[in-house]
């Protein structure tokens, strides 16, 4: 969903030319921002050497992202901010007519979150059709499934419309479908894509398996990644 | 306060478009309203969410908007709490939190209305400054300061109505990060920020009574203080009193007695702040400053002032 947001979704400034986009992205769930950053550096913000020097004294990326950095364009890492910056940010334009457009990626969890939900509310009650989010939804929280440990969070969608969003639920894998989906809403209330996704998709010894929401793999688990990896991408 | 807030908000307002205000349900005083009227589009009411009513300003001044988030103090400060340290203070932005009735200004409305223990929380946070204005002269030059200003977060501490006036001959002008003589004597010196200064004031008549000479500040910026002024005043004075409203930790009062130790200053140092408590009484504003005993006979018997 990141890289279909990145590489289909925000326009560029025709004048200034890559990477300077038009509009804007937010990564609520501050401990997704790798994905963020390999793609920040695949567009040429950020270098290979920042990626080399991710928390390290001498590099500038730690495990969330920090307003400043290059291509960061808010803080996050604790829970159920996004929304509300995102809100806030859509509004701005909107009052200054100014042709942005805000997107941002939430966790399952960080939907527990209060905030979250009035931030929710009140970009509904703005019309903020300028605003698009992402639910990441893996299904898998600190604590086990979501479905296990809150099953009245579910089902998500109803609560996101109930709330006046325009919704939708795709594949969050298929990116095709993500990009379609937002390409063809209606763009009058804010939209919200349930994307449904699996943790450690493509690793077979990650995929659904919690603990690697905290772990880091080893040099051999990180080669068999890889290889896993490179099958899926062939 | 209330009301000079929102005239010189509306007044600021008409020549900064980017100037914006996010309430969370509170009934617009005053000019408030007329801004609310003219500018709708720059007027936002989050409803009862504090917590979106920061994080929306700090998207608005991502954006390059100016906003002031404005409720009640301890809505403005403690339930958005994270919010504030989060989205204004680590990102850095120029946004405004407007506490009214900070200390225990709604007397009436129990403890879930008090803000005393503001000033401590809000001075731990990296970035923010806190100025609290100590009649409403201050008010309007401490809001215009507010409504220019790029630094980053403010706390502005307000009271809410009918608050006397106390600088309209004062010495000094209102300068951000600088103490601000009303009077200026030799022997004692009183600091004070907020409308309690008023008891300063009326300190100020007891000492000169009894022939001494007295100093009269207001130290509207709590943060960043002005610490080469405190050092100025504690070295030329023989004794120094600090009176505000809000908690005995984390305020001006230990942050004078801190510096006149590290200074090695020869003065008497006396300090008077809200109880470390939750009084669970009633009354005018006086009277539950006097529960607390932060009222002009409990200080002044503390003092040895008839």
């Amino acid at each position: 969903m990141v890289d279909v947001i990145y590489h289909g979704l925000m326009r560029r400034d025709p004048v200034q030319g890559d990477p300077a986009f038009l509009d804007s992205f937010i990564m609520s769930k501050g401990h997704g921002c790798l994905s963020q950053y390999v793609i920040l550096e695949d567009l040429g913000v950020l270098t290979k050497a920042d990626l080399d020097r991710y928390c390290t004294p001498a590099g500038r990326l730690g495990a969330h992202p920090d307003y400043g950095s290059p291509g960061i364009e808010a803080s996050t890492g604790s829970l159920g901010h996004g929304m509300g910056m995102a809100t806030g940010m859509a509004y701005a334009d909107k009052i200054q007519k100014k042709d942005g457009r805000v997107y941002l990626v939430l966790s399952d969890g960080e939907m527990q979150e209060g905030s979250t939900w009035e931030a929710m509310m009140m970009a509904a009650n703005l019309g903020l059709g300028n605003l698009v989010a992402f639910l990441d939804l893996n299904d898998l929280q600190g604590l086990g499934r979501t479905s296990e440990t809150h099953p009245h969070f579910y089902p998500v969608l109803e609560k996101v419309r109930a709330f006046g969003w325009e919704t939708v639920e795709v594949n969050g894998h298929d990116a095709s479908a993500v990009y379609d989906a937002v390409k063809s809403r209606q763009g009058k209330q804010p939209f919200f894509v349930v994307g449904k996704t699996v943790k450690g998709k493509g690793v077979s010894y990650m995929e659904h398996v919690a603990i690697w929401h905290y772990r880091s793999p080893s040099k051999e688990e990180y080669q068999r990644a890889l290889a896993e990896l490179a099958e899926v991408a062939m | 306060m209330r009301n000079t807030f929102a005239n010189t908000f509306f007044e600021a307002g008409q020549q900064d478009k980017r100037l914006c205000v996010v309430v969370a349900d509170i009934s617009p005083a005053g000019a408030m309203d007329k801004f609310r009227q003219t500018f709708p589009e720059r007027f936002i009411n989050t409803g009862v969410a504090e917590q979106i009513m920061i994080g929306m300003c700090a998207g608005m001044a991502l954006r390059g908007l100016r906003p002031f988030a404005y409720t009640i103090a301890t809505f403005a400060l403690f339930r958005p709490y994270e919010f504030v340290r989060d989205d204004l203070c680590y990102q850095n932005l120029p946004v405004t939190v407007v506490g009214i009735g900070g200390g225990i200004t709604y007397s009436t409305l129990g403890g879930t209305h008090h803000a005393q223990e503001d000033i401590a929380v809000a001075s731990a946070l990296p970035n923010m400054a806190v100025i609290a204005p100590c009649d409403p002269a201050e008010t309007r030059l401490a809001t215009l300061w507010c409504t220019k200003q790029q630094r980053g977060p403010v706390y502005l501490r307000l009271g809410k109505a009918g608050e006397p006036d106390l600088t309209g001959n004062a010495i000094d002008s209102f300068e951000f990060g600088k103490l601000r003589y009303i009077k200026r004597g030799d022997d004692v010196c009183i600091f004070g920020y907020g409308p309690i200064l008023r008891l300063g004031l009326e300190l100020a008549k007891k000492f000169e009574a009894r022939g001494e000479s007295v100093s009269l500040v207001s130290t509207h910026t709590v943060k960043p203080l002005d610490v080469d002024g405190v050092v100025e005043a504690l070295r030329r004075h023989k004794r120094v009193v600090v009176i505000e409203e809000t908690a005995p930790f984390g305020g001006l009062g230990p942050r004078v007695k801190e510096i006149a130790l590290d200074t090695g200053a020869h003065c008497r140092v006396d300090t008077f702040a809200l109880q470390d408590a939750f009084i669970h009484n009633y009354g005018s504003h006086g009277e539950l400053q006097a529960a607390h005993r932060l009222d002009i006979n409990s200080i002044s018997a503390k003092l040895g002032l008839s």
